[in-house]
Parts: structure tokens; sequence; C-alpha cells
């Protein structure tokens, strides 16, 4: 046994209402930087659609993520090592600018500077990145908000796999979802894996997947390895980005942005043990459906003893074990099995889960099933199919989904009964295999979420995470920086050419001295 | 005009050395994040399988055919049964095929720098400079194939070797009497080289120093501290 520390994230779909808070401050905070604007570090999706980039479940079209070869043992699906180096000059799986959008700003200072006119000025969109004007804008950030575009298009949505999907193009068969997405800081990752400089790496004490800006040479393979589409190619630094996870906020044990500023308190963050010894095997069982199994196995019970002291072994500070067992994430994963990794069919282990979303019921049973007597409603006629959610978080297997949906309609009945009734009825939890205090802490973590409920983050110990940990080298350091050292690389008098900045050609806004 | 011979092929290689791999040192060291290839195959990728394809493979034969040709003595391909006009014969036979390959590549990337908005608007002076030069020079060399059609004996070509090994093992004053009497398009084609090794640490070039060859005897994942 090999225990490790990772800083896990839960999100609850239940509870997203698809406000898009988190993309834009993630966005404020992290990529609003030339060369990064069509990139979001967490972006929601409105499903069913295709997403962002187009497509980017198709691994038959991406190629990403790893696939089980017939020996049993697994390999990038991009190809073996060999094959991604002869695709360095050119790599056929790599996305271009228009599978995401290709940015553009607006020319807002028209609209006070252009001269008198019949017609109403307008501010009419240039290209960020040419500069050059933008006739129509074809695709954009977040197109499909809310069922934007045809169902013909929104319905390749690789989740539709195996389901009779014409009816849900029918007005009173539509159904909808959020689905917020950022990096998985996966236990497995293909992007470290593709990464030919050895650039990206996955950190020993909390989990965090980063590209170190200084090594990274931009051979991209990172971009298309990734299944999830979450590395991005900043054109102008010739570098690729990726989500962070916020770690010097994480370090401090602050929630990242994205959980932070969520108002739907749908996010959770905290720390889960697992076995590293056992994540090639995990990744290469040979069912896609037992992969999500397989991936529960690996995590470790914060309670027993023996993890406990193997924990202390490995060298993992008490206040993180502590953390262990009050995780948010633990209980939801692993104690009461509400939250899933999103498509483990890709075998990157992911470690960003999600609680699938409740539907209205659409046909038969009456609001009122959902009462006292406890009984529960089929959540086979739950209006978003249930298939759509498995072929989302369990590769298909509906058996899962189906009991976290029925944990979280049992939660309810028994909820309503004790405080609107005032009666105890444990009928439909024990349906539902779960007990009262089980049912009262989701009750508590899910319809409550106290701040400190969601967020149980232990500050990293740097004894801990570094074997030279010097206090004095500490000393006058530049903190974080986007690459380079403390030389952002970006000084336009740089001996070696720095970096570019875009020229844009947008007019800027002219501020009026006051007084005039 | 021996005065120009001396400083362009005995003076002019050791400065071009010099900055080539004090530049290059100096630029890893001081500043590491902007050592990148700098790939825009993500704003247009028209064409790019079949363009940086060709392009690569064949500049990476040239290189490899200058730096073996150029550099191997006399004697071991003696030793090897090839005689000087055999060798002739095959550099001019592969430096063809690799040439041409490189310049429809190269074409093709040239074309696509200057005239695609995208990659235009991204690009630096140095991008367009470094491209445009690789261009010229690639056209010059395959200018000489004519020109070494004429005379198979392989005496020019033992004269330009001799120049080149003189000037590796720091006989520059041999290396400049080797040189003299050869003619202005093979002179410019070395002073161009020459020229491409000076700008190297300026421009993206550097990205051949980090050519990721130990990749695949690396394990899949990484794992470090902080």
């Amino acid at each position: 046994m090999k225990v490790r520390a990772q800083i896990a994230m839960v999100l609850n779909l239940d509870k997203c209402i698809g406000c898009h808070t988190c993309s834009v401050t993630c966005k404020n905070v992290w990529t609003s930087r030339d060369g990064m604007e069509y990139a979001w570090f967490n972006n929601v999706e409105t499903k069913p659609g295709i997403g962002y980039p187009k497509d980017w479940e198709s691994q038959e079209q991406w190629n990403g993520g790893w696939k089980r070869r017939k020996d049993g043992k697994i390999e990038l699906k991009q190809g073996s090592k060999w094959k991604i180096l002869s695709n360095i000059f050119a790599n056929p799986d790599m996305p271009a600018i228009d599978d995401y959008y290709e940015p553009w700003d607006y020319d807002y200072a028209h609209l006070q500077n252009a001269p008198e006119s019949k017609a109403m000025p307008t501010a009419r969109p240039r290209s960020a990145i040419s500069g050059e004007r933008m006739q129509k804008i074809h695709w954009g950030p977040n197109w499909e908000e809310i069922l934007g575009t045809e169902f013909a298009k929104r319905s390749k949505d690789y989740n539709f796999a195996k389901v009779q999907k014409e009816i849900y193009g029918e007005f009173e068969n539509t159904f909808m979802m959020y689905l917020p997405r950022l990096c998985e800081h996966c236990l497995n990752p293909a992007c470290v894996a593709s990464c030919p400089s050895g650039a990206i790496y996955k950190r020993e004490e909390d989990g965090i997947v980063l590209i170190d800006q200084d090594k990274c040479r931009g051979w991209r393979m990172c971009v298309s390895g990734c299944p999830y589409k979450k590395i991005y190619y900043n054109w102008n630094t010739g570098k690729s980005e990726k989500c962070i996870f916020c770690y010097p906020r994480i370090e401090t044990g602050q929630p990242t942005v994205c959980s932070e500023t969520c108002v739907g308190r749908i996010r959770y963050l905290g720390v889960l043990l697992y076995d590293a010894d056992r994540i090639e095997q995990a990744a290469s069982v040979a069912d896609e459906q037992s992969l999500y199994q397989a991936q529960l196995d690996m995590f470790l019970d914060p309670f027993n003893p023996t993890v406990q002291a193997e924990a202390r072994q490995a060298g993992i500070p008490e206040p993180w074990l502590q953390a262990a067992q009050e995780s948010p994430i633990y209980k939801m994963a692993i104690d009461w099995k509400i939250a899933f990794p999103l498509h483990p069919e890709y075998r990157t282990l992911p470690m960003v889960w999600y609680v699938p979303a409740l539907s209205p019921i659409q046909a038969r049973a009456e609001s009122g099933q959902i009462g006292m007597n406890g009984i529960i409603p089929d959540v086979g006629s739950l209006r978003i199919p249930l298939k759509y959610l498995a072929n989302l978080l369990t590769a298909g297997d509906e058996k899962p989904v189906k009991l976290a949906l029925e944990r979280m309609l049992a939660m309810r009945a028994y909820m309503r009964a004790k405080t609107v009734d005032g009666e105890i009825h444990d009928e439909a939890l024990q349906a539902a295999g779960l007990r009262i205090d089980q049912a009262e802490s989701m009750y508590r973590y899910l319809a409550i979420a106290n701040y400190e409920d969601r967020f149980v983050i232990p500050t990293s110990h740097r004894e801990y995470a570094s074997a030279t940990y010097d206090a004095f080298g500490e000393r006058g350091g530049c903190g974080f920086s986007f690459g380079n050292g403390c030389s952002p690389g970006t000084d336009k008098t740089n001996l070696f050419g720095g970096k570019k900045v875009t020229t844009r050609r947008a007019i800027p806004i002219k501020v009026e001295p006051a007084g005039k | 005009m021996s005065y120009l011979n001396t400083l362009l092929f005995g003076v002019y290689p050791y400065l071009a050395g010099a900055v080539f791999l004090l530049g290059s040192l100096a630029r890893f060291d001081r500043d590491p994040f902007t050592w990148k290839a700098h790939s825009s195959q993500i704003l247009s990728k028209k064409n790019m399988r079949w363009a940086s394809n060709l392009f690569h493979i064949g500049i990476l034969l040239l290189f490899l055919g200058h730096f073996v040709g150029l550099l191997t003595p006399p004697e071991v391909f003696h030793l090897l049964g090839v005689s000087a006009s055999a060798k002739q014969i095959l550099a001019i036979v592969a430096g063809s095929v690799a040439g041409l390959m490189c310049f429809a590549g190269l074409t093709m990337l040239v074309q696509r720098r200057l005239n695609d908005p995208r990659v235009r608007a991204t690009s630096t002076r140095m991008d367009i400079f470094i491209l445009l030069l690789l261009y010229v020079q690639l056209i010059l060399g395959l200018l000489t194939i004519p020109l070494s059609l004429m005379h198979l004996d392989g005496g020019n070509m033992l004269l330009l070797m001799q120049w080149a090994r003189n000037v590796v093992t720091f006989d520059p004053a041999e290396a400049v009497a080797a040189i003299s009497s050869m003619g202005f398009l093979f002179k410019l084609h070395i002073f161009l080289g020459l020229t491409v090794f000076l700008v190297f640490p300026f421009s993206r070039l550097v990205h051949i120093w980090s050519a990721p060859v130990t990749y695949p005897a690396r394990p899949y994942q990484v794992v470090r501290q902080r």
C-alpha cells in the first residue's frame, strides 16, 4: 500500500442553476490574458449539447484518454510513445481554434465616437487574434446555452449513445441540465503521460496536476491527450496551460475560486486518501463499466487504523488525516455513493465527481407520491433519461446512478415527513439502503451546505511537500507567476525577444476627464 | 577579396558558433519561459500535416547529410570503397530528394505564415525572418545542384569538406585557402548557413535543442513535490 492524499471536488448537479459565476470568476482571475481569451479553465455546458470544444466527448474523433490493449495494458489513445513522437511536427488530433471559437472583442468606442448619422452606431466585433473585422460570429463560448441551436446539432451529444433520442427533440419531452467542467486532476492523467518534455506533473502532496511553464516546449500532445479537452494551448506564449486548481489558495486552506464563488453552493472540496500502488490496475480493468467500482476500491478508509498508520508512514501530516475523516467528498462518493466520476471510460481516473441531477417526474407519478408515505417514484420516469446520466457518469451502467437518485429522493421524502408532518418514516430510506443518520447528514451537506461542511481543506505543509524546504529561500520570493521564475517573460526589452504583445486594433474607450 | 574571404570563412564561423553556443546557453538559463517551438497549428490546421512534416523531415535529412558529408574525413570514405565522385553523386541524389521535400513543405509554410491572417498577426518579426532565411538558404542549396552536376569529379566537394574540417579543427588559415576558389553561389550558401547559427538563439529554432528524444524511455506518469 502506498497512501497518497488528494484534494478532490464534487459538484452537486442537482443544484446547479447554470449562472456561470464559476466560469466568469475563474476567467477573471486566471485566463483574461492575450492568447487565453478562448480558454475557460472552468466552463458550464448545457446538456444535451456537443459542448466546448465541439464534440469533446467523442474520443473517436479526438483520440483523448487511454485505451486498453489486447494484452491488458493501457496505452494512450493517440498512440504509443513512438507514434506520439512521430506526430510531433503536426499533431493530427489537435483541435483548431475554431473548434473552441475565435475570440473577439467589440469596437465599443465607436458608439461614442461615431459621427452623427441617421442610423444608430453599432459596436462591431473584431477578432482578438488577427485584429480583423469579423462579419459574422459562428460560434462562441457557451453557444448552446439553455438548449440554444437546433436539436439536430445538439443531439450529436455523445451521451445519447443507446438512447432513443428523437423523442427528446419534441417540446413536451425535452430536457436539460448544466454540466460545469474543469480539469479533473486525474489519478492517471493522460496529459502527463503524453507530454514529451515531461513538463506536466502531478503533485504528490495534494494531487494537483500542473504544467511547468519553464519546461513546456509547446509540443501540444497534452492538448489532444486530455479526453476532457481541459488543456489549452496559449497561442501567444506558445505554451500549454490548464486549470491549476487555484493551488495558491488551496495551499493556504482556501477553496478554489470557482468553489468559493458558487452561488448555488454546489461545489465541495475535501481530502481523499488513495492507494497509489493500485492506479495502473484500476485504470486497466477490462470492462469499462467496472472502472467506477475499480476507482472506488482505490480509495482508503480514513478511519481504518492500518490506513492511518500507513499514511503517517508515508509522511501525510496529521491535519490531513483529520481532514480526510471530515471530507465531504468521502461522504458523497464512498459513504453515500451519490457522486460519480465524469466519463470513467476514458480510464484517467478523474477526481472531480458529480452528483447526478434529479428532474421532474414525467408521467404516472403525481407529485404527492414523493411524500410522507415514503414511496419513491420510479426514477426511470424522471425527465432526464437514466441512460443519459449513466452514459455521462458510469460508462452506461444505470444501476449505481439509479441508486443515487433513489437515495436523494428518499432523503427528501424522509425530511419532508419529518419537518412538514413531524413524523419519522424510514421506509423509503430502508428501501434505498440508507440509515437515518446518513439521511440527516445528507440533508445537512446537500440542502444546507454550510461553508465549513463544503470545504474541508487542510493547509499545505511545506516541510512535507518539499524534501528541501528552506524558509530563507522563500524570503523575497515572487509567489505565483505565469512562468520564467520571477520574471513574467513579457518584458518588451527582453534580450531574446520575450513575447510579443499582440496589437489589438479595437479602438479603446476614451475616458473623459472629470468636470469637462 | 582575400580579406573578405578571411573574414567570412575564417573568422565569421567562430563568431557565429560562439553566439550560437553561448546565446543558447544564456537563453536557456535566463529565459526558460521563452524556450519553445511556438507552434501555430491551433490557429490554422489547413495543410499543416503535409507542410510541417515535409519541411521538418526534409530539413532534418539535409542537416544530417551536411553534418556527415562535410565532417567525415575522405579517408573514411575511401576505406569504405566510396570514391569522391561516387560520394558526390550520392550527395546530389540524397540532397535533391530531401531538398525538394523540404522545399515543398517550406513553400507551404512561408505561404501560410505570410498570408494566413491569424498566423501573420501573431508572428514576430523574427518568426518571419528566420523562415525566409531558411527559404532563401534552401533555394540557394538547390541551385548548387545543377552546378555540381557540371563537374562530377568530386573536386569541389573535397574542397568544401576540407574547409569544414579545418574550421572545426581550428585551422582557419587552411580553411580560407580551401574555400577561396569556390564559386559565388557556394560561398553565399555557406555564409547564410553560418548566419542561421548566428541568429539561432534569438529565434524559435532553439526548440531543436529540446527534441524530446528521451520521451519513449520515460515512465508515463510524473509525480513531483511542490
